[in-house]
C-alpha cells in the first residue's frame, strides 16, 4: 500500500494564531500618565507666560499672541506626520504591527494639530489683514492640503477590514504623500509668485525678536511638542487596547 | 536521468488572516502525472491552500514550489500553472474566443489562434466560440473558463469545483481533459465535494477539515464506498477525530 | 517545454491595454457617459459666471481643468471594476507576467480612455467659449498630454486600491484629487499662460513640474504598485 507521507505538525489550533509570529504585547496595567499631565501643564504655563507674562506686539495688539498657539501647532502636527511617515515604511520593511499602530496615531494626532493651525490660521488672519483666509500664506495653504491628505489617509484605514492589506494601504499612502508635499510647495509657490507678489507681511516672531518673545516662543515650542508626544503615546495605548479586545474577542 | 521533483510540493505550509487560521501546516507533494483530489466541507480551507499553491496568497510559514522552484517570484514556474477556480476570470464583454486567446498571448504561446481554437474545440463548445461571455450559460462559461486555464498546455493544474455547473456532456469533457492532462505527464490537483467525480480521475485521495490533512490515501488500494462513508462522518460529525489519532491512510 | 516565450513587461502591458480598450469599446457605456458628463459640465459652467463681467475666454482654462480632472476620475474609476467581477485579476496573478506590467497595460488603458474624452472635451470649450482654433489650442493640447500622464499615474494606483475598500467609489476622488493640485494647479497656470499669449520661457517653469511630476510618481507607483494586491 503506496501513501503519501503526511505530517502531523506541532498543534497550534485554537490558539490565537498570530499570523507574523511576534508575542502578544503584555496589555498596559492602568497607571496614571505622567507624561501627558507634565505636558498638560507645560502647555498651561506657556499660556500663562504668553498672556500675562510676554510683551504685547507694537503693530498688531494682543491678537498677535495667536501665534504661540498656531506656530508651535504646526511644528507639533509636522512632528506627528512625520512619524507617520517614518513608521511607515518602517512597517513596510519590517511588516511589525507596532510601526502601523504608530502610524495610525501619529496620523490622528497630527490631524487633530492641522485643525488647530486651520482655525487659528484665520482668526488671526482676519484681524490682522482683515481676510479670513491668505493664499499666499505659503504654510496656511500647505498645511490645508496636509489637511486632506491626512483625513484621506484615516479615511483609507477605516475602509479596509484586515489588518494586514490596512497596514499596506496606509503604508503606500503615506509615502506617496511624503513625495506629494514638495510638489504642492512648488505648485503653490509658482501659483502665487506670479498673481500675488509675496506681501511684505511683518509676520510676527520672525527676525529680530525681543528677548521675552523669543523665549516664549521657544517654551511654546517646547510644551506643544511635549503634548505632541503625550497624545501620541496615549492614542497608541488606545490603539493596543482596542487590537488586544478584538483578538481576545475573536 | 535525475528523478524530477514533485510537480507540486506544500511543505509546512500554514496561512492566517489575523486571527483565524485557515491553512495548518499542510504538507503534500503530487508527482507529474499525479492527481490528487481533495475533499473537505465548506470552511475547511481547500480554496486558501490552492490560492496558496497558485501564488496568489503568500504563506505565513511553509514553502509551496511548482516543477521545484516557488511560485510568487518565479515567472517561469507560473508560466507552468493553470488555474480552475469557482470564479470564471473571464471578461464578459469579449467573446469566449478573445478571452481564451488573450490568456494564451499571456502565457506567450506560439500561436495563440489556433490553441484557442484547440482548446475551445477540447472543452466542445468552439460553436460559440464568438459569442460574448455574458450571453452564455453558467456551464458553458465554465468550459471556456477551463479552455482558457488550459490553453497554454500546462504541466500543473490546480481545479477548485471545476464540475460546478457543468451538465452530463460538460462534465464529461472535463473529465476527459483531465485524463489526457494526465498522460501528458501533468499533476493535477483537484478539489471539490463531489466524491464520485473527484475519485474518477484521481491517483490519491486526502480529506481536508479545519485546515489540515486528516486523511491522505491512494486511489489504488480505496474501497470507494468506504471512503465515502468515512468523509461523509468526517464532515456530517465535524471533527470526528480525537486529538492526536493517528494519521495515515484509510483503506 | 512547448515554444513558448512569456511576454516582458511592454508586450505584457500592452496586451492588457489592448484587451482593457477592446472591452471598452465593445461596451461603450463608461465613455459615454464621461463624454456626455465633460460637455454638460463645460456647458453648466458657462453659465456660472455673469459673462459681462468674465469674458468666457478668460474663464476658459480654469474650467477646463476642473472638468478633465472630474471626467479623469469618472473613466479612473472604472478600470479595475472590470478585474474584480468574475476576478479577472486572479488569472493575471497567476500568469507568468510580471505585477509591473499589469499596472503599466492599466495605465495606458486609462491614457487612451483620457485622450478620447479629452479629444472632444478641448473642441468643445473651444467652441462654447470662443477660443481661436490654432497654435495655441495646440500648445494645450501638449500640456493636456502631460498633465494626463500625471493624472493616470496616481489614480491607476488608486483605483487599483479602491476596489479593494468598502467606500470605492467615494475613496477615489478623496484619495486621488490632493495629488492631483499640483497637476492642476500648474496646468492651469500653463494654459492661462497660453491663451494669453504669453512667450513659451514663462510657460517652461510649469511644463518642468509637470513633467518632474510625471516622472517621480510614474515610478513611485509602479513600484507601490504590488503592495496594493492581496497578499
Amino acid at each position: 500500500m503506496t501513501t503519501i507521507p503526511v505530517s502531523n505538525g506541532t498543534s497550534n489550533s485554537g490558539s490565537s494564531g498570530r499570523s507574523n509570529g511576534t508575542p502578544a504585547p503584555a496589555a498596559p496595567r492602568a497607571v496614571f500618565d505622567w507624561f501627558s499631565a507634565v505636558a498638560a501643564l507645560g502647555v498651561v504655563g506657556i499660556y500663562i507666560r504668553a498672556i500675562y507674562f510676554t510683551p504685547i506686539e507694537r503693530l498688531q495688539g494682543a491678537a498677535q499672541k495667536i501665534y504661540y498657539l498656531h506656530v508651535p501647532a504646526a511644528l507639533a502636527a509636522y512632528i506627528a506626520i512625520s512619524i507617520t511617515a517614518l513608521m511607515s515604511i518602517v512597517y513596510l520593511w519590517l511588516h511589525d504591527e507596532r510601526a502601523d499602530r504608530l502610524a495610525e496615531a501619529g496620523a490622528e494626532v497630527g490631524l487633530v494639530f492641522l485643525t488647530v493651525v486651520l482655525t487659528s490660521g484665520p482668526l488671526w488672519g482676519h484681524r490682522i489683514w482683515g481676510a479670513w483666509w491668505a493664499w499666499w500664506d505659503m504654510r496656511l495653504t500647505l498645511t490645508l492640503f496636509l489637511w486632506f491628505i491626512v483625513a484621506a489617509y484615516l479615511i483609507v484605514r477605516g475602509g479596509v477590514e484586515e489588518a494586514a492589506m490596512r497596514g499596506r494601504y496606509s503604508a503606500v499612502l503615506a509615502i506617496l504623500a511624503a513625495l506629494l508635499i514638495p510638489f504642492i510647495h512648488l505648485s503653490v509657490y509658482l501659483f502665487q509668485a506670479r498673481l500675488h507678489p509675496m506681501p511684505v507681511v511683518l509676520k510676527p516672531g520672525e527676525p529680530s525678536l525681543p528677548p521675552e518673545m523669543l523665549t516664549t516662543f521657544l517654551l511654546a515650542f517646547a510644551a506643544f511638542a511635549l503634548l505632541c508626544i503625550a497624545f501620541i503615546r496615549a492614542r497608541y495605548r488606545v490603539g493596543l487596547l482596542r487590537d488586544l479586545a478584538a483578538e481576545l474577542a475573536a | 536521468m535525475l528523478p524530477a521533483s514533485p510537480a507540486i510540493e506544500a511543505a509546512g505550509v500554514s496561512r492566517t488572516f489575523g486571527r483565524r487560521r485557515a491553512v495548518d501546516d499542510v504538507t503534500l507533494s503530487v508527482p507529474a502525472g499525479d492527481c490528487l483530489a481533495l475533499f473537505g466541507p465548506n470552511g475547511a480551507g481547500k480554496t486558501t491552500l490552492l490560492r496558496l499553491i497558485a501564488g496568489l496568497l503568500a504563506p505565513s510559514t511553509g514553502t509551496v514550489r511548482v516543477g521545484g522552484r516557488p511560485l510568487r517570484d518565479d515567472a517561469d514556474a507560473r508560466a507552468q500553472v493553470g488555474l480552475i477556480s469557482h470564479q470564471s476570470m473571464l471578461y464578459r464583454a469579449l467573446t469566449a474566443r478573445e478571452n481564451v486567446e488573450f490568456a494564451a498571448r499571456l502565457y506567450g504561446v506560439a500561436d495563440p489562434r489556433a490553441a484557442a481554437v484547440r482548446a475551445l474545440d477540447d472543452m466542445r463548445v468552439l460553436d460559440r466560440a464568438d459569442t460574448p461571455v455574458r450571453a452564455l450559460s453558467r456551464g458553458l462559461q465554465q468550459r471556456v473558463s477551463i479552455a482558457r486555464a488550459i490553453v497554454h498546455a500546462p504541466g500543473v493544474v490546480l481545479l477548485d469545483e471545476p464540475y460546478t455547473g457543468l451538465d452530463a456532456a460538460g462534465g464529461a469533457a472535463l473529465t476527459g481533459m483531465l485524463q489526457s492532462l494526465r498522460a501528458a505527464r501533468a499533476a493535477l490537483l483537484l478539489v471539490t465535494h463531489n466524491v464520485d467525480e473527484g475519485l474518477a480521475v484521481a491517483s490519491h485521495a486526502a480529506v481536508m477539515l479545519a485546515g489540515r490533512i486528516v486523511r491522505m490515501a491512494d486511489c489504488a488500494t480505496l474501497d470507494a464506498r468506504t471512503f465515502r462513508e468515512e468523509y461523509r462522518a468526517l464532515v456530517v460529525n465535524g471533527d470526528g477525530l480525537p486529538t492526536g489519532a493517528p494519521l495515515g491512510l484509510s483503506a | 517545454m512547448t515554444g513558448r516565450r512569456t511576454p516582458g513587461v511592454v508586450a505584457a502591458a500592452w496586451l492588457i491595454a489592448r484587451k482593457d480598450l477592446a472591452i471598452e469599446f465593445r461596451t461603450r457605456t463608461a465613455f459615454l457617459s464621461a463624454l456626455v458628463f465633460a460637455v454638460l459640465a463645460l456647458c453648466i459652467f458657462y453659465f456660472t459666471w455673469d459673462q459681462s463681467v468674465v469674458p468666457p475666454a478668460d474663464r476658459a482654462p480654469g474650467v477646463l481643468w476642473v472638468v478633465l480632472a472630474f471626467s479623469g476620475l469618472l473613466g479612473l474609476q472604472r478600470s479595475f471594476g472590470v478585474e474584480e467581477h468574475d476576478r479577472g485579476i486572479d488569472a493575471l496573478l497567476v500568469s507568468p507576467i510580471s505585477r509591473e506590467a499589469i499596472y503599466v497595460g492599466k495605465a495606458i488603458g486609462n491614457l487612451v480612455f483620457l485622450f478620447a474624452i479629452q479629444l472632444v472635451a478641448i473642441p468643445a470649450l473651444a467652441i462654447f467659449y470662443n477660443l481661436p482654433f490654432g497654435r495655441p489650442l495646440l500648445a494645450v493640447g501638449g500640456i493636456v498630454l502631460l498633465a494626463t500622464i500625471g493624472i493616470v499615474a496616481v489614480g491607476t494606483l488608486f483605483s487599483a486600491m479602491a476596489v479593494n475598500t468598502r467606500l470605492a467609489e467615494l475613496l477615489l476622488p478623496m484619495l486621488s484629487l490632493p495629488f492631483f493640485v499640483p497637476i492642476l494647479m500648474t496646468a492651469a497656470q500653463a494654459t492661462t499662460l497660453v491663451f494669453a499669449g504669453r512667450p513659451p520661457a514663462e510657460v517652461w517653469p510649469s511644463l518642468k513640474i509637470l513633467i518632474a511630476f510625471d516622472i517621480v510618481f510614474l515610478v513611485a507607483c509602479t513600484l507601490a504598485f504590488p503592495y496594493t494586491l492581496e497578499e
